[in-house]
């Protein structure tokens, strides 16, 4: 056994040394922050091509001209999104406990959703976009059915409902046996243990996964445009080609970002809090 | 004679090419504890499981006063909630409170109404001295407590047998005695316990009838003073002998 050490102040040894090393890291991440920064805005300008680059894409006056409208059309895309959102989880929730599911009744239920979530997380969302969005309409002889928004969002809530049902699946999968055990051996019925015992549970788990589906879709709304809907990604497409300009691309760039960022530090957020809550800690 | 109030009746289980249970035979009388001891993977568990039909059996029967349980095809459900079971790591229900891991049996299973199955929680969790952590959330109390909520949880439903898995192997010893008391009262109330335990002292002190249990097979059953004291198995006895040098006894 040694002596304990007293270095004489308040700070242990050991707290002086800690104190010291986080001193350090904050310079060292100070100065590399402060050459990258610089790094880019003395070089990039110096690119042979930097001026025309940024005449067709940074045109400041453009961008104030065009921002109003893009912004209007970008109501759309959040239209698109609320409407698609409980849908998917509605959907993927059915999928995601007929997979679960032991009953031999089911079995064809549960075929189907296989089947299901093989073919739609084996499609590109774009394709299933156009597939759906073109070939329904063609099927359907009936003006009031062929709305693109209404085979857009099918095409959406499908894709996307494949991954989900995935997620809420390994998070059913997540909760342990014994939960199952001990609701069972009171007597509960598999609907109940489901219900009161094992989604709640599940859910849980699953919200920072979902946030990062959720982001996802923000974005990947936008290909509905391919099939019509004028949103903000072809509204911007109609103005570049008024302007000769790509500016109007930067900026339904800056309004995607002006959501999906906050929602992206959400969900990293909700997920170090579901870390920190089920005890797992991060090494030095 | 009387008809037992649980009869497990030669019954046999394996796991896949592991033979658990080789014809088990046990009786257990109304308001009788018998505790069963023996080394790990001796089936005791197992056993316990197939009795609240958990896990289904290959051969035998399991008679709930005098009515075979374990019949294929029954629905487990009605019978479950006849016979408690308390698990060697509480699974209590972590997204719920203290007092409604123990209404929710009652509240889903008997349909008693929200109300009356807290207040009735709440008079049970009173009496285990638990009034303090009735709003707590079970990763908030100490394993000694989380037994004794999920001991609640199981007398809510009223059972008429309790199966105890045991119940204070996951516990720190200075925890044992607080669970160890409430079996204790459970016995002075005269509900009927079929117990697996490594607390040796314990099932000596508390039983009716120690049953020896040895590679999925009763090898010798009887009042603690004989099993402990005079086991006339050679194998008992190596077993007993392992225990005291464990200073479990």
């Amino acid at each position: 056994m040694t002596e304990p050490v007293s270095t004489g102040s308040s700070l242990t040894r050991r707290q002086a040394y800690e104190r010291g090393q986080r001193r350090r890291g904050i310079v060292i991440a100070s100065v590399s922050t402060i050459i990258a920064i610089t790094a880019v805005v003395v070089l990039v300008p110096r690119a042979p091509r930097w001026n025309r680059v940024k005449k067709s894409f940074f045109d400041r006056e453009l961008l104030m001209d065009s921002f109003p409208e893009l912004l209007e059309a970008f109501w759309l895309d959040i239209q698109i999104f609320l409407w698609s959102t409980p849908l998917i989880f509605g959907l993927s929730l059915l999928v995601a406990v007929t997979r679960n599911s032991r009953s031999p009744a089911l079995f064809p239920l549960r075929a189907l959703a296989i089947v299901y979530t093989d073919v739609f997380r084996g499609v590109p969302v774009l394709l299933t976009i156009f597939l759906i969005g073109f070939g329904i309409p063609g099927l359907i002889d009936s003006r009031a059915w062929s709305n693109p928004l209404i085979w857009g969002t099918v095409a959406l809530v499908l894709s996307y409902s494949a991954y989900v049902s995935e997620v809420f699946r390994a998070g059913i999968d997540s909760v342990h046996e014994s939960q199952r055990a001990a609701a069972r051996s009171l007597g509960m019925s598999p609907r109940q243990t489901l219900g009161s015992v094992i989604l709640p549970q599940a859910m849980r788990r699953v919200v920072p996964p979902l946030m990062n589906s959720l982001v996802s879709l923000q974005k990947d709304v936008a290909l509905v445009s391919l099939i019509g809907p004028v949103e903000i990604l072809r509204r911007a497409e109609i103005q570049k080609s008024l302007a000769a300009n790509f500016t109007p691309y930067v900026g339904a760039a800056i309004i995607f970002l002006a959501l999906t960022i906050p929602c992206t530090r959400l969900a990293d957020y909700l997920l170090h809090r579901e870390r920190r809550r089920t005890g797992a800690t991060a090494i030095a | 004679m009387t008809t037992p109030k649980l009869a497990i009746r030669g019954v046999h289980k394996s796991f896949g090419d592991t033979v658990v249970l080789r014809g088990v035979d046990l009786d257990v009388a109304a308001g009788e504890v018998i505790t069963l001891i023996g080394a790990s993977g001796s089936g005791k568990s197992t056993l316990l499981r197939c009795a609240n039909l958990l896990e289904p059996i290959d051969d035998g029967e399991i008679l709930l006063d005098g009515f075979d349980i374990a019949e294929p095809g029954l629905d487990p459900d009605p019978i479950r909630r006849r016979i408690g079971m308390i698990f060697q790591s509480f699974n209590l229900f972590p997204h719920m409170s203290v007092v409604d891991n123990v209404a929710i049996g009652p509240r889903k299973v008997l349909g008693v109404a929200r109300t009356t199955a807290r207040e009735d929680a709440r008079e049970m969790l009173v009496r285990l001295g638990l009034e303090a952590r009735v709003d707590a959330y079970p990763d908030q109390l100490s394993g000694g407590q989380q037994q004794r909520v999920a001991i609640a949880r199981s007398l809510a439903m009223n059972p008429e047998v309790m199966l105890l898995d045991e119940i204070t192997s996951a516990l720190d010893p200075e925890l044992v005695g607080e669970v160890l008391d409430v079996v204790r009262s459970l016995k002075r109330d005269g509900m009927t316990l079929l117990f697996a335990t490594h607390e040796m002292a314990f099932a000596r002190d508390i039983s009716d009838r120690v049953c020896f249990l040895h590679e999925g097979a009763i090898l010798e059953s009887g009042p603690p003073s004989e099993v402990f004291e005079n086991p006339s198995h050679e194998r008992t006895r190596q077993f007993l002998d392992r225990v005291i040098d464990a200073g479990r006894l």
